[in-house]
């Protein structure tokens, strides 16, 4: 096997920008200096690693939290974890959160009129397999509005944390729904001009993980930052 | 099979629920070797008003050197506060190979998030005095007037070391494109 020497720069129009000002937290957040290249060096090639210890079995599991079933339709999410070369990411550490199904985190932040869950916390942890494979039972997170503009609504979406195996291979990014009408309205969405990238945030709806009579499922696969190809590898 | 990356999104508000149960501020628990340090600081956005729905996550190698080993895994998490203060205690990393297998100087990077930051932003905390950030081959990267933002500030009234991330303006941290 190859030494890694870095990972890919990615495609134009693929990752977004820090400033985009239709997301308007972005005009005093985003850095105003250029941003420095960064050689990929030892420390931008390695990253943590999180094992079973700290990860239990229930927690890819956001309907078996407390003592009874969360209100909302229950889905199963599920998909793949892999690198640009196709290759799987295994036991890497995926975190979720996501608000519940009246569209309402239990966070002091969030003041939206909807009611809270007392049997919802709307968080799971779950590693990849040997395959990349990870799989979360939850219910399907509702719609919220927000104060980005006027009559701003979020689409129905489920936050996701990577780790992958590298730190420069960290990853958050969000999972939406097929056919939200929301969609072409938020500018999260729509952060980024390249429509295919956009499109592969929305999540399929999977019969091969709908379990009958119990929850849908929705097939949701991320692809992490892969390795650079070195100039042997490369066909001359 | 070429595939592409899946794009960034942000943390939003609401990443405590699902990313803090795991915050990790001390790093080093009795028993890893190296010198103690702290580390704490803030995060302050362009009108200078502190963050207070960030996380700092930071990794960093051994008192020796490594990376990701057995007894020093050097990975943390931090979210802030309502003063927009992260904090870590930890042990002072030993130096890694550069590019061109030459050593860089004791650094911690650093990947902070927050809701209107629709990526990870990339940073790198380096330690006062210390005589390696001179001959250190990222440092050189970085236009010298804008050095200073990546270097801690040498123990203050608490011994901790102080690194904060600025957004904007004139002291704006250095970012880096990783």
């Amino acid at each position: 096997m190859s030494e890694i020497t870095g990972y890919r720069r990615p495609s134009p129009g693929t990752q977004p920008d820090y400033l985009f000002p239709k997301y308007v937290s972005t005009i005093k957040r985003a850095p105003t200096r250029p941003l420095v290249i960064l050689p990929h060096t030892l420390t931008e090639l390695t990253g943590p690693v999180f094992g079973h210890d700290e990860v239990k079995a229930t927690d890819s599991d956001l309907t078996k939290q407390h003592a009874g079933d969360p209100i909302g339709e229950r889905i199963i999410v599920s998909g793949r974890v892999l690198d640009e070369n196709g290759k799987p990411v295994p036991h890497t550490l995926v975190e979720v959160w996501q608000a519940n199904s009246a569209g309402r985190y239990p966070h002091r932040a969030d003041q939206h009129d909807a009611p809270t869950d007392p049997n919802f916390t709307g968080a799971g942890r779950a590693l990849t397999d040997e395959h990349g494979h990870y799989r979360f039972v939850t219910i399907k997170p509702g719609e919220y509005p927000w104060r980005n503009h006027f009559n701003a609504w979020r689409p129905a979406h489920i936050h996701f944390s990577l780790f992958g195996p590298a730190f420069a291979t960290r990853l958050v990014t969000q999972m939406y729904f097929p056919g939200d009408p929301l969609l072409p309205f938020d500018p999260m969405f729509n952060c980024v001009p390249d429509e295919r990238a956009r499109n592969r945030l929305i999540s399929a709806l999977d019969w091969e993980t709908t379990i009958p009579e119990i929850a849908l499922g929705y097939r949701f696969d991320i692809v992490l930052r892969g390795p650079d190809e070195t100039p042997m590898e490369r066909k001359s | 099979m070429s595939l592409q990356a899946t794009t960034s999104q942000t943390v939003g508000p609401y990443l405590h629920i699902g990313l803090t149960p795991m915050t990790i501020e001390n790093l080093a628990p009795a028993g890893v070797a190296g010198e103690r340090i702290s580390i704490e600081g803030r995060v302050v956005d362009g009108d200078g008003k502190p963050v207070n729905d960030a996380m700092v996550e930071i990794w960093q190698a051994s008192a020796a050197g490594k990376y990701g080993g057995k007894d020093f895994r050097g990975f943390g998490r931090s979210p802030t506060d309502d003063n927009g203060m992260f904090r870590f205690q930890t042990i002072k990393p030993g130096r890694v190979p550069g590019p061109g297998g030459k050593l860089q100087a004791p650094h911690i990077a650093a990947n902070i998030f927050m809701r209107g930051q629709l990526k990870q932003l990339v940073s790198r905390i380096y330690f006062p005095d210390d005589p390696a950030n001179a001959e250190d081959p990222v440092l050189a990267l970085v236009p010298a007037e804008r050095r200073v933002t990546l270097t801690a500030k040498g123990a203050g009234k608490s011994g901790a070391f102080e690194w904060n991330v600025i957004l904007q303006g004139k002291d704006e941290t250095v970012f880096f494109d990783c």
